[in-house]
């Protein structure tokens, strides 16, 4: 992979560099979040990087890292193409249905019972269980604190379908949560 | 407010996305509601949770080599480097200096505070993770003051506030808004408060705003061209009571 001559400028270059490469671990992570595969994810953050570098003229902010996220999202989704095996899409719902919300089914939990805490590999786990597109909102948002309206624009819908899967994620992933207290108890 | 809105709204309030009207509809919900609450309370409790696990992935450094390696390499005679504009620029003739080079001059918009807010709360979630906190370890703000020196254009005020209640704990440098900036350590109990500075072409003194993000309290104020925010988990009163010793200090040291 090397870039082409009339990309060839040592000044631009650096501005890139600049710019980019303090998210490095951002898109890692993000990637390892939405590929679930370490080698995967180190391929796809490398072609990111390569377009954004490309398109980088036409870049005008405002936040660096949303943009690079959008086109780390556009690598990934090609990159399940290729596994051809989709991930596993929970379906969602359809804005303004009447059905009764999924969230309404996580169980109740006494009061006043704490939140087990559980180490990095085990929250690690249960964040890459999430389905997607809820695993997708829950990392832009809790994992790299972009704002509704960044991860609207990240993943191409509108803020209100954050707001739905936010809310959705987070419920799955204390249902996930109090499963897994229940397990090690 | 039914509970079925408020199990939505809740998570916007969490995470600050509220306008001042609709925060206030679902604070009076959840505080009337005990299922709301309790539901509101495990996810704060599950992202805190979060937010102090080691979740996050560090890119292999093949990866960085590998990216690098793409990229033109930077030549030694290009055109004047940012640092040398900015030296310029903290010099003093910051208007003319910006309009040459084009340097966007920060001054915030409404809009752009909160994005800054936001990315300022994740520079401070990312200094929990171990081994992030700091770059310079000292408690003396001789040793952490220099160490800044050369490595950003403009270097923050460092001032030992341990005998106010605030340990300095060191130094590092950090990334916000595009750009390297300053963050002083301190230490109240085994509170963290990462205090952010960055130079801001509006030299227009603003005093403290205390506002609240994913749990955090963040008091921003600018002086005499700098900016600051001021990030901790630690309550408002004593987040509070941090910049004002800061600020007093900062002003017995210009007249001293
Ligand atoms: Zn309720």
């Amino acid at each position: 992979m090397v870039v082409n001559a009339s990309q060839d400028d040592p000044e631009k270059a650096r501005r890139f560099r600049e710019a980019a490469l303090p998210y490095l671990d951002d898109a890692y992570t993000l990637a390892r979040y939405l590929l679930r595969d370490a080698a995967d994810a180190e391929d796809a953050v490398q072609e990111c990087y390569l377009r954004a570098y490309k398109h980088f003229d036409s870049y005008r902010g405002p936040a660096m890292k949303p943009w690079l996220f959008a086109i780390l999202r556009n690598v990934c989704r090609a990159e399940y193409a290729r596994r051809k095996t989709a991930p596993t899409v929970v379906e969602e719902l359809p804005e303004g249905g009447d059905q009764t919300p999924m969230w309404n089914e996580a169980p109740e939990t006494p009061e006043k019972q704490l939140l087990r805490r559980f180490d990095g590999d085990t929250v690690r786990k249960l964040v890459a269980a999430l389905a997607e597109p809820f695993r997708e909102t829950f990392v832009l948002r809790e994992i790299q604190n972009l704002s509704y309206r960044e991860i609207a624009d990240v993943a191409a819908v509108p803020v209100g379908t954050v707001m739905s899967r936010l809310a959705r994620a987070r419920a799955m992933l204390r249902s996930a949560w109090l499963a897994e207290q229940e397990q090690v108890k | 407010m039914t509970c079925e809105e408020a199990e939505v709204l809740i998570h916007a309030l969490i995470d600050g996305e509220l306008d001042a009207g609709h925060a206030r509809e679902v604070e009076a919900h959840v505080e009337g509601c005990a299922h709301c609450a309790a539901l509101m309370k495990e996810y704060q409790e599950i992202r805190q949770a979060i937010a102090e696990s080691d979740v996050r992935y560090k890119a292999p450094l093949e990866l960085r080599r590998k990216i690098e390696k793409a990229l033109p390499q930077p030549q030694p005679q290009a055109a004047p480097t940012r640092r040398s504009v900015l030296r310029g620029f903290a010099m003093g003739s910051a208007v003319s200096a910006m309009a040459a080079t084009g340097l966007v001059a920060i001054v915030l918009r409404n809009d752009d505070e909160q994005r800054i807010e936001n990315e300022v709360v994740s520079a401070h979630l990312r200094s929990l993770q171990a081994g992030h906190l700091i770059d310079v370890v000292s408690t003396d703000q001789h040793t952490v003051k220099p160490w800044f020196n050369g490595k950003l254009d403009v270097s923050p005020p460092v001032i030992d506030l341990t005998a106010q209640g605030f340990t300095l704990i060191g130094g590092r440098l950090d990334y916000v808004n595009a750009r390297e900036i300053g963050a002083v350590v301190y230490k109240r109990r085994q509170h963290v408060i990462n205090l952010f500075v960055a130079q801001t072409a509006n030299t227009e003194r603003k005093t403290a705003k205390i506002s609240t993000l994913q749990g955090f309290n963040i008091r921003r104020w600018s002086d005499r061209g700098l900016n600051y925010w001021a990030v901790s988990d630690l309550g408002a009163d004593e987040l509070t009571e941090f910049g004002d010793k800061f600020e007093s200090a900062m002003r017995a040291n210009k007249e001293g």
